[in-house]
């Protein structure tokens, strides 16, 4: 639980620079919808979680991904298979 | 009632019209929007040019106006080359003007095995694939090479063409940061180790003009076992002792070079070439080889003539450099912001604020009598908005010259230079 809760966290952190709507985030947050993101901002953010968890998010796995929770648990899934 | 042909009419027995969110054409609501905002503000659609006449690598007809073309990738001048129409002339009369058929079954004629020897002797490799078109050449080889389980790792500032080679593949798909070595290398020794592994990178990368650092880069992919393709799309002809490339250049050996007929050979179609002693599989693998009509003879007679002078075009390589730096060097006098702070290929893009001002300037700039490309997100990298020239050998200095001075003149009127 604080393991999901610190990954969530630290997700959130990384989405603050490209907050720039100022979104209240919780799991159900939209990349789309929600933050608006284009192509462009999603791939610097990706590489930016990437780095972050030491960890790769194939653009196959991107495409299931659409909000922050379930972001959250692909991170915490890429962690545990490490 | 006077006949005027078809027309709408309403009966009784039509179904309601389609609600607009059953419409599959409703997704193209916003871009239909943009389009139509950008050419209400009076602008020529800087999409639908007409040639009407092509006098020269160099010179066409738009709008009844003569025009020195910068903008069409026709690198090397070879599309008005004698020797290049005659071959092209007399395939038309000896095979006629199409094959109708897959390389795989009635499309391989004379002229698609002599265009294949042409392009292992020009890259003095033991085999070579050619494709119907460039972009084919990429979907093919990319979804080809790289099954399921295995990945492909990508610059993030691909062509489409090597994005569209992944979607159309089942590998795992890793991009990284665009030019980074250490990024690739990052995300290279973050993937299993077992898998097959495909770096796809390019020589010059198109909308800005800019170089790979391919030797890092090919180090990096040896060091974690992955193989390597390199597209010199836009380098064939003039980088590399024998212009086979950046990859040359930099005096490295790859798996695989992706190239295509289009730019510096003047005519269309894609290839690949390779030293892989099992490479020929390829042929009886891959779905955009054997699944579509294969090039008319003409084109393929045409492209063998071409790529055969392109291997000693010493003296166009040399004009074309002088000619592109001749163009870098002005348009970074004059205050213009470019793509690439040397003068790295034959793309030279000038960056601009938006779109207002990229479109204002561009017909500005076909209105003094010079076409370049003009190129917009999502085509460009980190959303820029570009005026992109190519140059050509064939450019002449005079040509130069007045491109600048077009250049100064509606830089000035639009605001971009002082």
């Amino acid at each position: 639980m604080t393991d999901r809760q610190t990954i969530f966290d630290t997700v959130a952190a990384q989405i603050e620079p490209f907050n720039k709507k100022g979104i209240a985030l919780t799991e159900a947050t939209s990349f789309q919808s929600d933050l608006e993101w284009d192509s462009l901002t999603v791939m610097d953010f990706v590489a930016a979680i990437e780095d972050e968890f030491d960890i790769i998010i194939t653009m196959n796995m991107q495409a299931e991904i659409e909000t922050v929770g379930q972001l959250v648990d692909a991170v915490a899934k890429l962690k545990d298979a490490q | 009632m006077t006949e005027t042909g078809l027309q709408t009419e309403t009966l009784p027995l039509d179904p309601a019209p389609v609600a607009p969110e059953r419409d599959l054409m409703s997704k193209f609501d916003g871009l239909i929007a943009e389009r139509r905002a950008l050419l209400d503000s009076g602008v020529t659609d800087p999409f639908a040019i007409v040639m009407e006449e092509v006098r020269s690598p160099t010179e066409a007809v738009i709008k009844g106006r003569e025009t020195i073309l910068l903008g069409t990738y026709n690198y090397m001048g070879m599309t008005f080359d004698p020797d290049v129409i005659a071959a092209g002339k007399q395939a038309l009369d000896r095979f006629g003007s199409g094959t109708n058929g897959s390389r795989m079954l009635n499309g391989t004629f004379h002229d698609h095995i002599e265009v294949e020897q042409a392009l292992r002797d020009f890259y003095g490799m033991t085999g070579a694939i050619v494709f119907s078109t460039g972009y084919m050449a990429n979907l093919g080889i990319i979804s080809t090479l790289a099954a399921k389980g295995e990945y492909v790792i990508l610059d993030a500032d691909s062509h489409a063409s090597i994005y569209d080679g992944c979607a159309q593949g089942n590998a795992e798909i890793v991009r990284f940061r665009h030019n980074s070595v250490e990024d690739l290398d990052k995300r290279l020794g973050r993937l299993p180790k077992e898998p097959g592994k495909l770096v796809v990178l390019e020589g010059v990368y198109s909308m800005l003009g800019d170089i790979a650092p391919l030797k890092e880069m090919v180090a990096v992919a040896r060091k974690h076992g992955a193989m390597v393709l390199v597209d010199e799309a836009h380098s064939m002809g003039f980088f590399g002792p024998n212009g086979r490339g950046v990859y040359e250049a930099q005096g490295l050996d790859v798996d695989f070079v992706v190239g295509t007929f289009s730019k510096s050979v003047g005519t269309v179609g894609g290839f690949v070439v390779s030293n892989h002693p099992k490479f020929e599989a390829v042929r009886l693998a891959c779905r955009p080889y054997i699944f579509t009509a294969s090039l008319p003879p003409s084109v393929v007679a045409t492209a063998a003539a071409s790529i055969r002078k392109l291997m000693t075009a010493h003296d166009k390589r040399e004009s074309l450099w002088r000619n592109a730096r001749a163009l870098h060097g002005g348009l970074t006098e004059m205050g213009f912001r470019l793509g690439t702070a040397t003068c790295d290929s034959a793309i030279v893009a000038v960056i601009l604020d938006d779109q207002v001002q990229a479109v204002t300037m561009w017909q500005a700039l076909l209105e003094g009598g010079l076409y370049v490309n003009m190129a917009r997100p999502p085509a460009t990298p980190a959303g820029t908005f570009l005026l992109r020239c190519s140059i050509c050998a064939e450019h002449t200095p005079e040509q130069i010259d007045r491109v600048l001075a077009m250049f100064r003149q509606a830089g000035q009127a639009v605001g971009v230079i002082g």
